[in-house]
């Protein structure tokens, strides 16, 4: 039986707040953070929402060096890693930099710097391109600029699998640990929102188009109609048990218990999606009864077949209605890789409080048979919570997290 | 007792041919396959070289909405493992889907789509905002290449856990590892691994310019890449991929399968200095490597070949020297050490896994392949590093280690199971 693995400390860039007690201050009560995109001109596109974040000075947060070098989507990576260190309370030089290490996920990496360094480079000529733009628009700049920054020397590891990805690097830093690593920082971050990056979430057709706010992702409504994209992420503090206990952690949200992933089948297979079999397997892997399960963070796609795909997952493992099911997400948009970290401290906080955060807006449509945390918080002594991340292409993840006495 | 797992199957897409056979061929002669860059005119930039491979995707059966699906680094992916899976002589149809996973490297995935995208739907940076009507189709596949991995799943039929790993230039050693890993934890039983990168493209060349990574040896394009040289000036970019099929030990041997290598130990670790430079003392590097050799339970004296990370920059050359007198002691003078990226160029982030291949290939030939263009030792280079010509020489177990930026350094060790173990 190997070691637990403990979730010490947590940190947040999200729509809804900037830090985890702004974050859940808003999250908790359900307050809509999206609103039309700032960050560029979309009145040309025809989608024109998104989860933001106002107000982030990065030079309020980081070293002014950095920031030049640096796209808006590690900014917010190491923002939100400083305050997940911080809340763990690691002081420097008390862990071996080398049984310390970070893990990752990227969606589509630092494109708004990308997409300035591409247009000087069309406009203006190769010799006009930016020497950071050698590092910092690709997948692995948040780990490396991350391990530079807080002296992680251990491994670092970087997974790209769309929105699934954000729980694969939290179950990859178990790996890191159960191999004898004391630390990991991971989570994954995402800041899509520059005009290529639109141009790249418009031509999966997914989009919604809405103008409303407030009615623009609708998972699990008959309105549903696609998604907003949203920026951001969180960054958790993952030790193993004994090396929490050794040096005093002083607080533990909860045991990262059980992890599972699957791949649906290549479209017209005829096999059934792997979303099931992914809950399947995050649930033995936590040796978790679902009856044990007090809430399901769903990833709640907002396209009529991802919907129903999704909820007759949660329905197979669980029976109809059994389990209170939420989307907190539909406050912030969607977040790629961001968003399943996020939902993973939304969980853990939901254990601490005793509240299980709403999915906003949404009616339920009859046709789940979900029991639909809509519109109000609810609350519910939660122990145990299962968070969902599907990404496109297929990806399927699942996470047990558990509260630790 | 930990899983034990094997390559069965290796398929390569390589600078100079496409397959593994001519890949070998390439190695084993010494020649080298850098040129003149012609994929696009090259006249804007200060460096103007670069190892490309002569692709044609229609004739590796791609049919055409793959080609239209994929940016061509996915293709490479694709192409790669259809040859890893035919050599492994796995029928992947009688395995359960989700027992089957992907573990796919890229260090920066469909730049090139990303940079062609842009250049036509911004209409050459003339609209300061892309136009999506103009957009390539399937944007959304290169903008997030974890589409890299469904490619390949929907090619074999894997439903397991299935990711891309883009640790930058490490990408193609830590993409493998991941893949040890699942099997050995028991998530899965197959994995389909390596990695894939098509770097070759105006973006990459300008920011490379800037910082001056990238060779100048413009005049000189056949014997650019000189790694351990003292008349080198910086890196070849090349492109390529490589692919593997892994299985546990004990089931590989009792299907018959003919098995390549285990993959008996590896490590990251990272600098935590700086995103592009390199500490000198090359200690990351050496702790990478020793706790690989004590998973792999070897000693530095049982490695018969030491596959280099070798780009061809001084401040690499120097950082990985060190690295193995510090953490080989006296055996890093006695055993070989050889940088294919003289002959294929460097590509980022799959080069890590065609160097696994390469390490692979030397076993099972017992032959090491050498330094191409090493005609000028750098005095402060001072280890065997197989100048110019191949050499036969009885190889069991090899160590391939791969720099890369953000400071990380990977280190993996490929053994023939039956090895003696320290």
């Amino acid at each position: 039986m190997s070691a637990r693995i403990l979730v010490t400390g947590i940190g947040v860039a999200a729509p809804s707040g900037l830090g985890v007690e702004d974050f859940w201050s808003v999250t908790r009560i359900g307050k809509n953070a999206i609103g039309p995109v700032t960050r560029f001109d979309a009145s040309a596109y025809p989608s024109r929402l998104a989860g933001e974040i106002h107000g982030f000075e990065p030079k309020e947060h980081l070293p002014g060096r950095l920031v030049p070098q640096t796209d808006r989507v590690t900014q917010l990576a190491l923002v939100a890693a400083d305050c997940a260190f911080a809340d763990a309370g690691i002081e420097p030089g008390t862990i071996d930099p080398y049984a310390m290490g970070v893990v990752t996920a990227a969606g589509a990496g630092g494109f708004e710097f990308a997409e300035n360094e591409l247009r000087k480079l069309w406009s203006e000529g190769a010799k006009h391109v930016s020497a950071y733009q050698s590092f910092a628009w690709f997948y692995a700049v948040n780990s490396g600029q991350i391990s530079i920054r807080n002296g992680l020397r251990g491994p670092a590891g970087v997974v790209i699998s769309d929105q699934a990805g954000g729980l694969d690097a939290l179950a990859q830093a178990r790996r890191q640990l159960r191999k004898g690593s004391k630390l990991i920082a991971t989570g994954g971050f995402d800041a899509p929102i520059c005009s290529l990056g639109w141009a790249s979430h418009l031509h999966g057709g997914l989009m919604s188009t809405s103008d409303e706010p407030e009615r623009a992702y609708l998972p699990f409504d008959d309105a549903a109609a696609g998604y907003v994209p949203g920026e951001g992420g969180a960054m958790l503090i993952l030790e193993d048990e004994d090396s929490a206990r050794d040096r005093g952690a002083r607080t533990v949200y909860g045991e990262f218990a059980g992890y599972g992933a699957t791949l649906d089948p290549k479209p017209g297979s005829g096999r059934e999606p792997g979303l099931r079999r992914a809950i399947d397997v995050a649930l033995t892997d936590a040796a978790c009864h679902p009856a044990e399960v007090d809430v399901v963070f769903a990833d709640g796609a907002a396209t009529p077949r991802l919907d129903r795909e999704e909820a007759e997952a949660i329905t197979a493992v669980f029976g109809p209605r059994a389990v209170p099911v939420t989307v907190p997400k539909t406050m912030t948009g969607r977040i790629n890789s961001g968003g399943a970290p996020i939902d993973v401290v939304s969980a853990v906080l939901s254990m601490r409080e005793g509240l299980i955060p709403p999915t906003t807006n949404v009616e339920l449509s009859d046709a789940y048979d979900l029991d639909l945390v809509a519109v109000r918080p609810r609350t519910a002594s939660v122990r145990t919570a299962l968070v969902l991340a599907r990404g496109r292409g297929g990806f399927n993840s699942a996470v047990v997290v558990r509260a630790v006495d | 007792m930990t899983r034990r797992v094997v390559i069965t199957g290796i398929g390569v897409l390589a600078p100079g041919g496409i397959g593994t056979t001519a890949f070998w061929n390439l190695l084993s002669s010494g020649r080298t396959a850098t040129r003149g860059i012609t994929l696009f005119d090259p006249a804007p930039f200060r460096s103007r070289v670069a190892a490309e491979v002569d692709f044609h995707p229609e004739r590796h059966g791609l049919t055409s909405l793959e080609v239209r699906r994929m940016d061509r680094a996915a293709q490479f992916g694709v192409v790669a493992t259809r040859e890893a899976l035919a050599d492994s002589g796995l029928d992947l149809a009688a395995f359960d889907p989700y027992r089957i996973g992907i573990a796919m490297g890229t260090g920066v995935g469909a730049i090139s789509g990303l940079d062609t995208a842009y250049r036509v739907a911004s209409d050459e940076g003339r609209i300061a905002q892309v136009d999506h009507m103009y957009a390539p189709g399937h944007l959304y596949d290169h903008f997030v290449p974890s589409s890299f991995a469904t490619e390949v799943a929907w090619a074999v039929g894997a439903e397991g856990p299935s990711t891309v790993v883009s640790t930058g230039c490490t990408s193609g050693i830590d993409s493998v590892a991941h893949a040890v890993d699942l099997i050995r934890e028991g998530s899965a039983d197959i994995m389909i691994t390596g990695a894939t990168d098509a770097p070759i493209s105006p973006l990459t060349l300008a920011c490379f310019d800037a910082i001056k990574a990238t060779t100048a040896l413009n005049e000189e394009p056949e014997t650019a890449s000189r790694p351990f040289d003292a008349t080198r000036k910086g890196f070849v970019l090349g492109e390529g991929a490589a692919a593997f099929v892994l299985e546990e030990l004990g089931a590989a041997r009792r299907r018959g399968a003919h098995v390549y290598a285990e993959i008996a130990g590896y490590a990251s670790r990272s600098s935590a200095f700086h995103m592009t430079g390199l500490r000198p003392d090359g200690r990351e590097m050496a702790e990478a490597i020793t706790v690989a050799l004590d998973e792999a339970r070897l000693d530095p004296g049982d490695l018969d070949y030491v596959n280099a990370h070798g780009s061809g920059t001084r401040q690499n050359d120097l950082h990985e020297t060190a690295a193995y007198k510090l953490a080989l002691g006296p055996h890093a003078h006695r055993t070989p050490v050889s940088s294919v990226k003289s002959m294929i160029g460097h590509s980022l982030g799959s080069v890590g896994s065609m160097e696994i291949a390469a390490s692979v290939l030397a076993m099972e030939h017992h032959v090491v392949p050498p330094t191409a263009n090493l005609r000028t030792p750098d005095p402060e280079c001072d280890l065997d590093y197989v100048p110019l010509v191949a050499r036969d020489h009885r190889t069991d177990a090899v160590l391939t280690v791969s720099s890369g930026f953000g400071g990380f350094q990977s280190a993996m060790v490929l053994a023939r199971p039956d090895r003696r173990t320290a």
